[in-house]
């Protein structure tokens, strides 16, 4: 039997992205900035015969995180698969420098989170969305060298692929759940270029062992492993503020370090397995099988925590 | 353009830089009678765990040599390199790493040049080219998000009516033109106009610490709306919402 509290439980991967900000912030407090009211559409889409959206599927605004000020950019997947492009981009993009800016001021956050849910760049749109990308990183590192956490939460439907998985790999902190994944190459992306031996995007369960969320939590690839539903997220959203590294040579040169020694320990693995055999997991083929609660007790016993990010 | 001219062409008052693992280059040059630091990657190779992590240890040894040293990087990369295990061993996690690295070193007060003398794709373009401050593009150069047979597929229009929709915009088509319409590429340098080391000199010279690319892509005409959008957002982040109090 399913108990009550956990099947009205939200899920993160099924909630739309309002739904998301909502469920993460005190009730009630996100103030959105450019909304729908505003009519800030993709000037591109129509080249192709597409519908716009009158918020580029990206949401963005500031609210409070248990009475904190912060700010919050959320991708809809369910839009143009929650793409960077000209407009979604420089919504993230401005959201990001107003942060820096505001440091120091009464408009001050302390945090920016970041509801990653993306297939990269939207294609129609590829150089601005490639430039929103870039943009993206330098502005997001610009908010951390002023000291302000930027935490990307991820585990919708769309993941974080392309240039998504790039700018993840630049916050400050990464939470994921099961569903979540990261990449740059989307499986289908590689099958298409190099064949289904190299990469079968059909064989679900090795696509999941790859990018998904339980295989970058253990080497590294994420910080915080959640259970699937919006309260988890919000949970460890609201405890990994304070703890985290800075944007400087030290963390870097950590960083450096970390990720040297895992092309040497895994760099000859095939597949995941492989690496969790070698790094001492019982029965290492059992990984995805494992509950939740199991796995996480796993991942504090056998997992990459690390402050090199 | 092969290596050994492109170094005699941006260096004449010399250099050191010998190619090192993994199809990169490592060194230093004289340009105008300072030292800078030379790193790059070359033959169109496709950006993997290895090369990235690399040359993020170059751009680190030279941060930390605290010499404050210029940075050019010469790029003539591919895409990212696509393969399954790349992948699993967390890609997009090197190529944060190295987009990082440069970022840092521009942020500490080394002038970052990126010189895209080949090709340069999707992650690994942003993971280099993009990531330095000031990007220059020579003849031949050939940067790219995707290639229009991959875009078509995508979004599954024929390619014909795909090639004609890009003469119309620069948004999507693959080339220096199209980028620099964007503000990705600051100048494009053609041999045609004379040497390149006293104009390299002079971009070295010059001081970038902010992020214009938006600004130079609206003056350009390729993005009229990305850097209002970003003023816009800024403006209303910003603003006192009524009721707290101004200040």
């Amino acid at each position: 039997m399913i108990p009550k509290n956990i099947s009205k439980a939200a899920s993160w991967y099924e909630s739309s992205a309002r739904d998301r900000i909502n469920g993460l912030l005190d009730h009630g407090s996100f103030r959105e900035i450019l909304g729908p009211e505003a009519g800030v559409i993709s000037p591109h889409l129509a080249l192709f015969d597409l519908p716009p959206a009158f918020d580029d599927g990206m949401i963005i605004g500031r609210g409070t995180m248990n009475g904190h000020p912060v700010a919050i950019a959320a991708q809809e997947g369910q839009f143009m698969g929650g793409t960077f492009a000209e407009v979604s981009g420089a919504k993230l993009v401005g959201l990001l420098r107003a942060a820096t800016a505001a440091a120091d001021t009464a408009q001050a956050v302390s945090t920016v989170f970041l509801l990653l849910d993306t297939g990269g760049v939207r294609l129609q749109e590829a150089n601005a969305g490639e430039m929103a990308v870039s943009e993206t990183v330098r502005a997001l590192l610009e908010a951390r060298s002023a000291g302000i956490a930027v935490i990307a939460l991820i585990g919708g439907r769309a993941g974080a692929f392309g240039g998504g998985g790039i700018v993840t790999a630049c916050c400050s902190h990464v939470i994921i759940s099961e569903q979540g994944r990261i990449s740059i190459s989307g499986p289908e992306v590689i099958e298409t270029n190099k064949g289904a031996e190299e990469f079968d995007s059909r064989d679900r369960a090795l696509v999941w062992r790859v990018t998904g969320g339980r295989s970058r939590a253990l080497l590294g690839g994420a910080d915080s492993y959640v259970k699937g539903d919006v309260a988890s997220f919000r949970q460890a959203a609201a405890v990994t503020r304070n703890t985290l590294p800075d944007f400087s040579l030290a963390t870097l040169d950590a960083e450096q370090k970390r990720l040297e020694e895992r092309l040497n320990a895994y760099g000859d693995c095939r597949d995941t397995p492989e690496i969790w055999a070698r790094a001492g997991i019982d029965d290492p083929k059992n990984v995805s099988e494992l509950s939740d609660d199991a796995f996480i007790a796993l991942l504090a016993e056998k997992g990459h925590a690390h402050g090199a990010r | 353009m092969a290596p050994a001219d492109l170094l005699a062409a941006l260096f004449p008052e010399g250099h050191n830089v010998t190619p090192g693992a993994e199809n990169t280059l490592l060194g230093t040059a004289i340009v105008a009678n300072e030292s800078v630091a030379v790193l790059g990657i070359t033959d169109a190779t496709p950006l993997s765990p290895e090369i990235a992590i690399t040359l993020a240890g170059f751009v680190l040894d030279i941060i930390r040599a605290g010499e404050k040293t210029p940075i050019v990087l010469l790029i003539d990369t591919a895409s990212q390199r696509m393969t399954r295990r790349d992948e699993m061993l967390g890609l997009n996690e090197y190529l944060g790493h190295l987009a990082k690295v440069i970022t840092l070193a521009g942020a500490q007060g080394h002038r970052t040049v990126g010189i895209l003398y080949g090709t340069a794709a999707a992650g690994a373009f942003i993971a280099t080219a993009l990531a330095t401050q000031t990007l220059i593009a020579l003849d031949g150069a050939h940067p790219s998000v995707m290639d229009l047979p991959s875009i078509a597929r995508v979004t599954k229009l024929p390619l014909d009516v795909l090639t004609e929709k890009a003469a119309s915009t620069p948004i999507f088509a693959p080339g220096v033109v199209p980028l620099a319409a964007m503000g990705a590429v600051a100048e494009v340098w053609a041999a045609a106009d004379g040497p390149l080391a006293p104009r390299l000199a002079t971009v070295l010279a010059t001081s970038s610490n902010q992020d214009t690319r938006d600004v130079l892509g609206a003056e350009r005409g390729g993005r009229k709306q990305a850097h209002d959008v970003a003023l816009r957002v800024a403006a209303a982040f910003l603003k006192p919402a009524s009721g707290e109090g101004a200040i």
